[in-house]
């Protein structure tokens, strides 16, 4: 690869030895050599291998006793907000249980049938019964109710900062990078300050999910009024509009589709924050009735909890989606009122219908527990019955991939290959043979490629022989820096480095490398996965035509619906976290990849076949290399997904920095949670930053801008 | 000069050393009192502090009921021109007088009191808002200002009628071709009878074959409503065909202003030039023009209208090789013209006695 296009003609320090190589290469060497000398000495200098104790900074005790000064002066405010908004919940909570379920179902169907036609109408009636027969009625409209208080509080918050960040750019420097953060923040840390300042109950899932759900409503506002095209506004002006007027009459409606869109994105986060909320308890809502069955082990319960959580979230999406989609802002004016609100009309005359009916026939008040159709045991033996016919298949899955991908990376092939499991002891011959095999591979790449390919594959080899938690922490972070200033420069690796070094001092590197290990394994497993879908789907549109139902569901999931399936069969543990976190991943992997195929320049395609390409050489000469910005993107998104799903996996007990975020949670030490969420935190924007710089870099170097 | 008879020497709108300089210390240019005297020097210092000059002591009138066309290239200011005579974008320094009345003295209030009554605007790409069908569109300007539904609406239908849009009434603007979508543009910007019509390069976004059409729709609506106008566009050959008066500019400033035929026949500069080398003398020049001073008007010989363009006159002449009288519009006789005098003007505009 080439170097930074300012550097200096090497300078030739060590004669032939260093022609050639300029001072970055050299860097990147003795990166390389301290990486692999380093753990020959763990034994006899173990703070090589152990950031040392003492140096740990005591940021854990320091935050707790922030918080509990902060909670005694100031948390009376919060209690204050807490008291007032447990009555909203409260009375939205009554009137949606005291509306009959057919009354209920009849106003959802209505406005599906207003805002899409009558087959989302249809799947909404199904659906909503599913919950009713099945005996979740109660728990879904406590759900409901939460996100029925959330989202327009949320909205109406984001709308206004929205416009403030459109409007003002001393607003815009402060909003959009605390959104950043925000996001960034893993979904169990929210909970953390909100239960110390607010106290359990619902109304700790109510700000949860505010806080979760307003940024998407920032961001979607500001871009809409910012897309507005200019002229547009110009003629507002031009017909003489007020600046009210201008802003009310002209940008708001024309930005409308976009707003619209941030509030259907905005649901759905504020939907997934409540389900994550529940993990607190005592709400009575769906999400902790899928959660407390699934501590029970009683997974055909839990698998049906999760349907209805799938099911809210595929209607509410699915509703608010057609809002943002009808192109028109309502029906021709020219129609007399009473068409006009016709669907208005016909629900409140069910609703009245049902009410009256109700009193008659307590089944439409409530659903008999005798009818309830609750076949969770059938389902518990039928996995069992699949597990016990599938058990050597499931085995075989679970310890290849244990013994030949998860063990090694995390500590090492020396301490893994053994007669148990590889089916034979490691000596000294299978580490020159190691050495030989890849050393050659690597110098190979370094001669025909380039310098940095031979590098990573000695890295990627050394990752694989030492296992990464063996590795010096010196070297990892002086690694991630060296690459960050590669990428991105002196201020992303400056920003990189920080990060890193707050890992340690906070004292949890450990969490953070084998969070690192878990997340790597799967991002790469879903990436490779995904973008071979997503390529295929680009060429073929019947693939592309079957796969995009799929991520839409699998994306507008609460995330920890995902854990469902998986861990009804393959158990809890690491492996379960492992495909868990691959199934959500994997989406942004295929739809990028798909994306950024599909939009690559026809002419170029048109020449190269022109040429004589044969579609391999199309495939793999032409576009791949084109599309490298896109689908760098979509390694970004596939590592931000991961990342926030890795959190979530916690429940399946893993032993990363997401589980000391729960175990925080669990224990009410606000500390050690809010810690490990920022090392979280930091452990995100540093992918992040790394990626997107990557994916600009990549797009400077085509040319694209 | 050649006034031909469609607008009157009243003057709508003043512009006067008109200046927009973008930067941070924009205004700091402009604080003296006295005369800038030497406008390119001004400039270059302006310039080689870093800040842009988009409007350089840009000065022109418009008279009522006339057309008065900006021609430039991309980057030579005329849409910073037009959106400062609307205020769409402030002027740094200078005049912009309507009716007399200095435009950039009008508080926030009378400028929407302004553009409310007097002022219509057609844009490139159209402006429409997205959300409302044509209809509303055109009744769009009347609603902010407030009049009942039944009122808008029945003038907003004559005003689609006159563009000829009548059955689309109920469509959005995305369900409309670019040419139907201008003509909602343009009725939309005259739903308020305004006095004054800017027209930001209306028709740049169409295929040559609508823009043809749109242009002979715009020149009819013209001679209907005569209203004075504005009208900017990057195409030479369009500033011929619609104005009555045009002004060229580059960097900025204007280099030449004056009639069609005056700027084809005396280009002012090399640059000018270059966009009159390309046009068809035939198609600019009238009949009037061609005269040649040394015949005596012969009282039998048929009338021509003065306005008339060589193209149109040269089948006229091919019947009458003794020659034809043109006369004004008043039907006075101006002199003659003969083949010999079309020939020699189509050959070398510089021996045309009337080019002046």
């Amino acid at each position: 690869m080439q170097s930074h296009s300012q550097t200096l003609p090497s300078r030739r320090i060590g004669g032939d030895l260093v022609r050639g190589l300029d001072r970055q290469a050299l860097v990147w060497l003795a990166i390389t050599a301290f990486l692999l000398v380093s753990p020959g000495f763990n034994a006899l200098l173990p703070w090589l291998k152990t950031y040392p104790a003492e140096l740990v900074l005591p940021i854990t005790p320091a935050l707790n006793q922030f918080m509990s000064w902060f909670v005694d002066s100031f948390g009376f405010i919060f209690k204050g907000i807490a008291w007032l908004l447990q009555w909203p919940i409260a009375a939205v909570q009554a009137v949606l249980h005291w509306l009959p379920w057919p009354a209920t179902i009849s106003i959802v169907a209505m406005l599906a049938y207003r805002v899409s036609g009558w087959r989302l109408a249809a799947f909404s009636v199904v659906g909503m019964l599913y919950m009713v027969v099945v005996g979740f009625w109660i728990e879904s409209m406590n759900t409901l109710s939460l996100v029925a208080i959330s989202v327009p509080l949320s909205v109406a918050i984001g709308f206004l900062l929205g416009v403030a960040a459109y409007r003002w750019r001393a607003a815009e420097r402060i909003i959009v990078p605390t959104l950043d953060f925000l996001q960034t923040v893993p979904t169990f840390a929210y909970l953390l300050p909100v239960i110390k300042l607010f106290g359990f109950g619902p109304v700790t899932g109510l700000i949860t999910s505010l806080l979760y759900a307003f940024p998407a409503m920032v961001r979607n506002t500001q871009l809409g009024l910012k897309e507005v095209p200019e002229e547009v506004v110009e003629s507002g002006r031009m017909s003489g509009a007020t600046p009210r007027q201008l802003f009310w009459l002209v940008q708001v409606p024309a930005a409308r589709r976009q707003i619209m869109l941030g509030i259907n994105q905005t649901t759905m986060a504020a939907l997934s924050m409540v389900i994550v909320a529940s993990i607190i308890g005592g709400s009575a809502d769906i999400g902790w009735a899928v959660l407390s069955t699934m501590r029970k082990a009683s997974f055909g319960e839990a698998f049906l909890a999760g349907i209805v959580i799938a099911l809210i979230a595929m209607i509410m999406d699915r509703i608010t989606w057609a809002i943002a989609a009808r192109d028109r802002a309502g029906d021709p004016p020219a129609q007399a009122a009473l068409t006009r609100h016709r669907h208005l009309l016909i629900g409140l005359a069910l609703v009245a219908l049902f009410l009256l009916l109700a009193q008659v026939l307590p089944a439409l008040a409530e659903w008999p527990r005798d009818w309830r159709f609750f076949p969770a045991r059938s389902i518990d033996s039928a996995i069992s019955t699949f597990i016990v016919a599938g058990k050597s298949w499931i085995e075989l899955i679970k310890k290849a991939a244990f013994y030949f991908a998860m063990l090694p990376v995390r500590l090492g092939l020396e301490a893994t290959v053994k007669p148990a499991t590889w089916g034979f002891a490691w000596s000294t011959i299978h580490t020159v043979l190691y050495v030989l095999v890849l050393g050659g591979l690597a110098v190979y790449a370094a001669r025909t490629w380039s310098l940095m390919a031979g590098i990573g594959i000695v890295i990627w080899s050394a990752v694989y022989f030492f296992g990464i938690t063996n590795l010096p922490w010196l070297g990892l972070v002086a690694l991630g820096t060296a690459l960050a200033w590669k990428v991105g420069g002196r201020s992303l690796a400056l920003g990189t480095g920080l990060g890193l070094v707050y890992l340690l001092v906070a004292g949890i590197w450990e969490y953070a490398i084998l969070s690192i290990y878990l997340c790597g394994i799967a991002v790469l497993l879903s990436f490779l996965v995904g973008t071979a879908l997503g390529i295929w789907a680009a060429h073929s549109p019947r693939v592309s035509h079957i796969l995009r139902p799929i991520n839409d569901t699998l994306q507008t999931m609460p995330l920890f619906v995902l854990l469902i399936p998986i861990v009804m069969i393959f158990k809890v543990g690491e492996f379960t976290a492992l495909l868990a976190i691959c199934l959500y991943a994997i989406v942004p992997a295929i739809r990028y990849s798909e994306n950024a195929l599909r939009s690559l320049s026809t002419e170029v395609v048109e020449a190269a076949t022109c040429m004589g390409c044969t579609t391999r050489q199309l495939l793999f000469q032409v576009k791949l290399p084109l599309a490298r910005p896109g689908l760098m993107l979509g390694l970004n998104q596939t590592i931000m997904y991961g990342i926030s799903m890795l959190v979530i996996t916690a429940l399946v007990g893993t032993k990363e920095l997401g589980q000391q975020v729960y175990v925080g949670l669990g224990n009410g030490d606000f500390g050690v949670g809010m810690v490990a969420g920022l090392g979280m935190a930091a452990i995100a924007m540093i992918a992040d930053r790394l990626t997107q710089a990557w994916s600009r870099r990549q797009r400077a170097e085509l040319g694209l801008g | 000069m050649p006034d031909n008879g469609q607008a009157s020497d009243q003057i709508k709108l003043s512009c006067r050393n008109l200046w927009k300089v973008y930067g941070k210390d924009a205004a700091s240019f402009f604080t003296g009192t006295d005369a800038p005297g030497d406008t390119a020097a001004l400039a270059r210092r302006i310039r080689e502090t870093g800040h842009i000059v988009a409007a350089c002591d840009v000065s022109f009138d418009v008279r009522v009921g006339e057309i008065f066309v900006i021609m430039g290239l991309s980057g030579s200011g005329k849409s910073t021109v037009v959106r400062c005579l609307s205020r769409l974008v402030e002027p740094t320094a200078g005049e912009v007088r309507l009716d007399g009345r200095n435009l950039l003295k009008a508080s926030p209030d009378e400028l929407i009191d302004i553009r409310r009554h007097k002022m219509g605007m057609v844009f490139q790409s159209f402006g429409l808002l997205p959300h409302l069908t044509v209809l509303d569109n055109v009744a769009f300007p009347l609603r902010l200002q407030g009049s009942s539904e039944g009122e808008r609406h029945a003038r907003a239908r004559k005003m689609i009628e006159l563009v000829g849009l009548k059955e689309r009434e109920a469509a959005f603007p995305h369900q409309l071709s670019g040419g139907q979508q201008q003509r909602v543009g343009i009725a939309r910007s005259l739903a308020v009878d305004p006095e004054l019509w800017f027209l930001d390069e209306p028709f740049s976004a169409l295929d040559p074959l609508i823009r043809r059409q749109m242009q002979d729709e715009f020149l009819r609506l013209q001679q209907l409503l005569r209203k004075s106008i504005v009208f900017i566009t990057h195409d030479f050959l369009e500033a011929l065909r619609i104005a009555d008066r045009m002004a060229i500019m580059r960097d900025g400033r204007i280099v030449q202003m004056g009639a069609p035929a005056d700027l084809v026949l005396n280009p002012a500069d090399s640059y000018v030039a270059e966009f009159t080398s390309e046009v068809p003398r035939s198609r600019v020049l009238t009949s009037a023009d061609a005269i040649d001073a040394s015949l005596s008007v012969a009282a039998d010989a048929p009338k021509i209208d003065g306005r008339v363009k060589l193209e149109d006159l040269l089948p006229e002449l091919a019947a009458r090789p003794a020659g034809l009288r043109v006369v004004d519009v008043a039907g006075n006789a101006l002199g003659m013209v003969t083949p010999g005098s079309v020939i020699a003007v189509l050959a070398d505009a510089k021996s045309q006695p009337n080019a002046a």
